[in-house]
């Protein structure tokens, strides 16, 4: 057994929790090598140096790597790729792009979103929007997976990984970068948040969402949105949660005027403690939630900041 | 330009799955099935451009059990020109793996030269999120998965992608595989003459044999079991008890 963790990166930027859970998931069936291809990855691989099970770091640098697209990935770069019986990514839109393309390239199936690893051969992933668990079985040579980061912990520190610095040509003649819209804010991230704060359509206005943003910042929380309030422009699309937005599992997560379709719930319903605010009883949302509250959110979501 | 656009026969989104109380899945017979919903979005995506004049042919693909035939002709009825049905299984409860459906995919564009290959960015049945990226890589052409916007040039193309972060705008080469996200754009219902019409477009089959392509499963699927359910929670009676248990709940970040 060889195992290869893909890294991800962006332009030199690691994304640290995404990366660190799926070698903790990876690690469960043995010691990993990390794959660090980027543009500079100098201080990406130092971070990675430190964890634990990580035998040994292949960095590859190049331009074309830095944006993440998968064309780069190019012959030689799979070469590398053939020596491992598995290769994981984080389940994010990272190794949703990344995955498929490298399956497709090496004929092989890959194991998408594994909310738990088995056996070496046997994983379980959510289907149907998280309403059913399919435990598989890859036949396939190279066992390629990309893992639910939302299921598994953070990897533990107190490696002394190796860098091994790899030249290998990369190429990309199909497809060229142009810019990315990324909203900076101070909030944690959302799939890595402790506490989450989410609007749906009930909040009405892309204003009154104000409304969540304070209470989200006075609990320290992460923001998010149905996809009903992304689709109205109360929200961007990066704050989405569901089935096909982001999968989250935070100590506590604070539902605000969402109604709990199950492609909502299918990003969030494993998360410790549910708190739903909805002016309606029947609605779904309470169904999952551990701490109800029917009642106007414009009236208590404001007293809920103040008494907190 | 000819668009090839993939459609799947998939659970109604609106139908909750059941899971089978033997464990071999999820209970399929008698239930509503309708189109993918990604796929709509590439279908009505596909129809805009050629009513901008830039398609001149829109061809439906599905694959999967004869049933298909109905997604067909709904997506004929919405705009598509004709449709090619590959029946792959007898089964309604047999996935067809999306390794295999990319292989059987690229045996079509073989044949039929398309410019651009328009997918739904994943089936809301079995969530792989797989079929355009390994079709791509089969055809060596290059990807834009989780299209918000699209921009078609003759030559090239520039897509506004969904990704973690927020959007990122990319250029490719055409030919290309495009998968659609939730916010490219709201699907139209076919109207009742199109319906009518779409009865007599042309709807070809065929078999994967047809097309030489092997499609033995890669997974063995050993298990489909329920997911854990959660303790019913409680109602609280006002803001303060709700303030209570937010405070004992929520660690600091
Ligand atoms: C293929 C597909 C994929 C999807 N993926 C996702 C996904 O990833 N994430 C996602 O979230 N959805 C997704 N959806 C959409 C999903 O089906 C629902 O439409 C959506 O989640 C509804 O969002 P909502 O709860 O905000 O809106 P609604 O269902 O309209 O609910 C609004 C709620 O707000 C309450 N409300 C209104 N006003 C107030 C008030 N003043 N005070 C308190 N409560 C109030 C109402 O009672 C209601 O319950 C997907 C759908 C499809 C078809």
């Amino acid at each position: 057994m060889k195992i290869l963790v893909i890294a991800e990166i962006h332009n030199g930027t690691l994304a640290e929790d995404q990366t660190s859970k799926t070698i903790c998931a990876a690690s469960e069936l043995s010691t990993v090598d990390v794959l660090c291809a980027s543009s500079n990855c100098d201080q990406a691989a130092k971070q990675l140096q430190s964890i634990e099970k990580v035998d040994t770091i292949k960095v590859i640098e190049s331009e074309l790597l830095s944006e993440n697209l998968a064309e780069s990935y190019s012959a030689d770069l799979i070469e590398l790729l053939k020596e491992y019986t598995h290769i994981f990514v984080p389940s994010s839109s990272f190794g949703k792009n990344l995955l498929p393309r490298i399956a497709g390239i090496l004929d092989m199936m890959i194991v998408s979103d594994v909310s738990k690893i088995i056996e070496t051969d046997t994983f379980e992933r959510p289907i149907y929007a998280g309403n059913a668990i399919q435990r598989v079985q890859s036949k396939d040579k190279i066992k390629l997976v990309s893992i639910r980061t939302s299921n598994f912990n953070s990897a533990p520190s107190g490696g002394n990984a190796k860098i091994e610095k790899l030249s290998i040509n990369i190429q990309n003649k199909i497809s060229s970068w142009l810019e990315n819209k990324v909203q900076d804010n101070d909030r944690p991230e959302l799939t890595s948040a402790k506490v989450i704060v989410s609007g749906g359509r009930g909040v009405g206005s892309k204003e009154n969402f104000a409304v969540i943003e304070k209470l989200a910042d006075k609990l320290g929380a992460a923001v998010g949105a149905s996809r009903a309030a992304v689709d109205s422009g109360f929200a961007p699309n990066d704050w989405q949660v569901g089935q096909t937005g982001k999968v989250v599992a935070p100590e506590l997560y604070v539902a605000v005027g969402i109604s709990g379709a199950i492609q909502h719930l299918a990003g969030m319903k494993d998360s410790k403690v549910i708190v739903a605010i909805n002016k309606d009883e029947e609605a779904p949302i309470f169904q999952v939630a551990d701490f109800g509250l029917v009642e106007d959110l414009f009236k208590a979501v404001p007293e809920i900041e103040k008494k907190l | 330009m000819k668009i090839l656009v993939p459609v799947k026969r998939v659970l109604d989104y609106n139908v909750k799955a059941k899971v089978k109380a033997d464990g071999s899945g999820v209970d399929l017979a008698n239930v509503k099935m309708s189109m993918n919903p990604f796929d709509e979005i590439a279908l009505e995506e596909a129809i805009r451009l050629k009513e901008k004049g830039v398609a001149e042919e829109i061809i439906a693909v599905s694959i999967g059990v004869q049933q298909n035939q109905e997604t067909l002709r709904t997506a004929l009825a919405m705009g598509a020109d004709r449709a090619i049905l590959i029946v792959a299984s007898t089964d309604v409860n047999v996935d067809i793996e999306p390794l295999t459906v990319s292989n059987l995919l690229a045996a079509i564009v073989k044949k039929e030269d398309p410019k651009l290959i328009l997918c739904g960015k994943q089936a809301i049945d079995n969530d792989f999120n797989a079929t355009a990226q390994m079709l791509s890589a089969k055809l060596d052409w290059p990807q834009a998965t989780f299209a918000s916007e699209i921009d078609l040039d003759k030559d090239n193309c520039k897509v506004t992608r969904e990704i973690d972060g927020g959007l990122q705008t990319i250029k490719i080469n055409l030919p290309a595989v495009v998968s659609v996200d939730l916010r490219l754009n709201e699907p139209r219902y076919a109207s009742l003459p199109n319906i009518m019409k779409a009865k007599r477009k042309p709807l070809e089959e065929m078999k994967p044999e047809d097309l030489a392509v092997d499609i033995s499963p890669r997974l063995k699927i050993l298990e489909t079991k329920e997911p854990e359910t959660r303790a019913s929670g409680i109602i609280v009676e006002n803001v303060d008890e709700l303030v209570e248990k937010i405070k004992k709940n929520a660690g600091r970040n």
